[in-house]
């Protein structure tokens, strides 16, 4: 008995906890990826620097905090200077807008036009945050930085596996679970969300109904870059904040949207965390987990992994080819918000 | 092939900018910067073939130029055959398995009728196999990656020479392009970037990890070229020769033999490196004009015409019964071929192959730019999109660096502002790579050369 449970600990403590921050860094951002897939209706290359906008913009102020001594004392500082960034990255999505996006969706351009000048964006974008804080990695998270160490977890239990929960971990599965039941309460309980949801799945109909285009453009670029935000300073805090990793973090959250059902919120987020979920479970090495399960002649001699952690990334790639293979509109049949 | 005033305008824009470079900053860097740019340029033309004249996109770029600069390594590379003695057959087993395993998954889906059973026995079969498989392959790789880890550690190449690997590499890009194109093509165009963009990295991941291929990330440097060494060149006589003739008048000027003969040498020393760059331009320049040819003639053969009419309107040309898919696949192929020998041509002039050089910014996403700029459906559009970008790539360096020493020139020189600005000015070309493409794409949606549509 005591072997299952130090099984389902270090299974806890290698897979699923990392598995559930990671996951919802990929839900946060692969949401904001099918708000502008559904309602500005084209696939938005720009969103990982628009992640990565905000997160810069919340360590400049974290900076700027700690330097005043103002602190938020056992959690990081870059929770108080999160709200800046927030409305940093809705200046930024309103402003390319305004200047970029408005003038294709008043031309009609089809889709491809427009992922490709989601891609003139992104590489401004990009170079306005190397321009200012370069393509170093940033290490800002402070305060406490463990909840729980596996040490204390060992002596609480007296089990031979211990149970690290990092707070950043913690933090992100919070807020996550805070932002999504947000979002959904707002998108099915109020006008505004209603009339959203109407613009996305008609929007002709939308605007005969009396639906103002403008202001549903507008709050969605409020949920954009909120979410955006919030997913790359999570994402910072739980690994490091890194200029260019947040171009291959694309890749992933537009896995994670498409294997949902792309325009489908619900199925964002659950893509999100099959893509993490698989992501790290076909790269884990199992061989901690048999060695309490099996009795001890069975014991494997191999690592017993699927594959090598080098083809974290392909996972979800290969998940995303077989997706459309089998069911093109994704597992929440997408398209409608 | 006749150009209007316009295309001459752009051309000769072109040449009088390496021109310029080659006084203000020395003619050997004005030919680095040519070759890339013919580089660039053959890669936009295998992008605009399956963009421009199909409307077919492929963001998968990266992963086909990775492909061809497999192939530089494994055309040119000798073989190592320690590493085939010990992992040899292991290698063969698993392929032979390989091979047997695709055959029975063919049969099972042939042969048996009810869908749930068809899908059981060939989660089965291929799990099984699989397993079967790893075994034998883990083995075989493990044991080639032990051969000399230092200096060796892969299966080597083939021992030929690197100028094969152009069209080898072309194979390649296309192989995987068809492989590709089978499972995604037929997507709706934003999905069909997306994927295409994943598979080029899952490509690139495999070339960085599967060591026993290609070395991955420790790279294979010393790569065979197709021009002559610089070291053979000084010292054989037909060049010495032609240097001293060519800088006779400027020699006969000096009179003391000894002064003469020591800046004889420094002239053949700068000459050799030039000479080996020249011949690179050379044979670079031979093969984009040979692709730029038959890419134009085939644009305006009734294949090419076909296709147009397939990209303009798909619905009425199905009506037509043309064969969209096939047709879709077979661009496809075509493009990325090209795309690859771009990138054994790379491989080719750089002597190295480090996979983990190719990043998506770089190979794939500048491609694209070149190709909206220069104007998608126009060849020569292609090439001088090439051309711009890369020119502008390089350049925009030392002209960042004058203009923030120009509009800072009233601060303190260890201004905290200045130096900032100063260190971050290698990123300012991507700044001005995205603003040239949210411009073009704006005011210019055709690109800079426009296709011409011809009425006939």
């Amino acid at each position: 008995m005591i072997d299952f449970i130090n099984s389902i600990v270090v299974l806890l403590n290698f897979v699923i906890i990392p598995g559930l921050s990671y996951g919802s860094q990929l839900a946060l951002g692969a949401l904001g990826v099918t708000f502008v897939y559904a309602i500005l209706r084209f696939a938005n290359f720009a969103h990982g620097e628009l992640m990565s906008f905000g997160a810069m913009i919340t360590i400049l102020f974290t900076w700027f905090f700690q330097s005043q001594n103002i602190g938020l004392g056992i959690l990081p500082t870059a929770l108080i200077a999160l709200p800046f960034g927030i409305l940093a990255t809705i200046v930024l999505g309103l402003l390319s807008d305004k200047f970029v996006f408005k003038y294709y969706r008043t031309q009609k351009s089809v889709p491809v036009v427009l992922a490709m000048v989601s891609i003139g964006v992104m590489f401004v974008v990009n170079a306005i945050i190397r321009i200012i804080v370069g393509t170093e990695t940033i290490k800002f998270s402070d305060g406490q930085k463990f909840i729980m160490k596996a040490k204390q977890f060992k002596v609480m239990t007296g089990l031979n596996e211990g149970l690290a929960l990092k707070s950043s971990q913690v933090i992100t599965i919070l807020i996550t679970i805070a932002l999504l039941t947000f979002t959904f309460w707002f998108l099915q309980k109020t006008k505004t969300g209603k009339s959203m949801r109407a613009f996305s799945d008609n929007e002709d109909l939308a605007l005969l109904s009396g639906i103002n285009p403008d202001r549903v453009v507008f709050i969605t670029w409020l949920i954009v870059g909120t979410l955006a935000c919030v997913a790359g300073t999570l994402y910072g805090l739980d690994k490091s904040y890194k200029p260019i990793i947040y171009l291959n973090l694309v890749l992933p959250i537009f896995a994670s949207a498409i294997v949902g059902g792309i325009g489908s919120p619900f199925g964002a987020v659950v893509g999100g965390y099959v893509i993490a979920f698989s992501e790290i479970m076909v790269t884990y090495a199992y061989k901690k987990f048999f060695k309490y399960l099996l009795p001890e002649n069975l014991e494997p001699s191999s690592l017993v992994q699927l594959l090598s952690t080098d083809y974290k990334f392909a996972v979800s790639f290969t998940i995303l080819v077989i997706v459309l293979l089998i069911r093109p509109s994704g597992i929440f049949r997408g398209k409608v918000l | 092939m006749r150009f209007d005033k316009y295309e001459w305008t752009a051309i000769s824009i072109m040449v009088s900018l390496f021109i310029l470079v080659g006084f203000v900053q020395g003619w050997s860097v004005s030919l680095v910067i040519l070759n890339m740019c013919i580089i660039s340029a053959i890669m936009t033309m295998g992008v605009n073939i399956s963009w421009g004249y199909a409307g077919v996109i492929n963001f998968g770029v990266m992963g086909f130029l990775a492909m061809g600069g497999l192939a530089a390594v494994l055309v040119s590379y000798p073989p190592i055959k320690e590493a085939w003695h010990v992992g040899g057959s292991g290698l063969g087993i698993s392929f032979v398995l390989l091979i047997g395993l695709v055959i029975a998954v063919y049969f099972i889906n042939k042969l048996v009728e009810k869908k749930s059973h068809k899908y059981w026995l060939n989660g089965l079969v291929i799990f099984f196999g699989v397993i079967i498989i790893r075994h034998f392959f883990l083995n075989a790789t493990s044991k080639i990656e032990e051969v000399d880890p230092a200096l060796a550690g892969f299966l080597g190449g083939a021992n030929l020479p690197i100028i094969f690997s152009w069209v080898v590499g072309g194979f390649f890009a296309g192989g995987v392009a068809f492989l590709i194109g089978k499972v995604a093509l037929g997507l709706r165009s934003d999905y069909l970037a997306i994927v295409t963009l994943g598979i080029s990295e899952i490509v690139v991941s495999v070339l960085k990890h599967e060591e026993w291929l290609s070395r991955g990330v420790k790279n294979v440097i010393g790569l065979k070229r197709p021009v002559p060494y610089e070291i053979n060149l000084q010292s054989s006589d037909w060049f010495i020769n032609m240097v001293t003739w060519f800088n006779s008048s400027k020699l006969n000027e000096i009179i003391d033999p000894d002064q003469k003969q020591e800046i004889l040498n420094k002239i053949i020393i700068d000459s050799s490196s030039l000479f080996v760059k020249l011949n690179y331009a050379v044979l670079f320049f031979i093969v984009m004009i040979v692709i730029y040819y038959f890419a134009n003639k085939a644009q305006v053969s009734p294949w090419g015409r076909m296709m147009r009419a397939i990209r303009d309107n798909e619905v009425s040309a199905n009506a037509m019964g043309k064969d969209i898919v096939k047709q879709h696949l077979i661009i496809f192929v075509i493009g990325a071929a090209i795309v690859g020998v771009a990138g054994a041509m790379l491989v080719t002039l750089d002597g190295l192959f480090t996979p983990s050089g190719y990043r998506p910014l770089r190979f794939t996403f500048i491609i694209w730019i070149m190709v909206i700029v220069g104007g998608s459906g126009n060849n020569l559009g292609a090439i001088f999109g090439g051309f711009v970008i890369w020119f502008s790539w390089i350049e925009v360096a030392p002209l960042t660096t004058f203009l923030i020493n120009l509009f800072t020139s009233g601060m303190d020189p260890q201004n905290a502002i200045r130096l900032h600005l100063l260190n971050s000015v290698p990123y300012f070309r991507y700044l001005l790579m995205g603003m040239v493409l949210l411009l073009i794409l704006r005011y210019r949606p055709k690109g800079i050369i426009p296709e011409k549509v011809r009425h006939s």
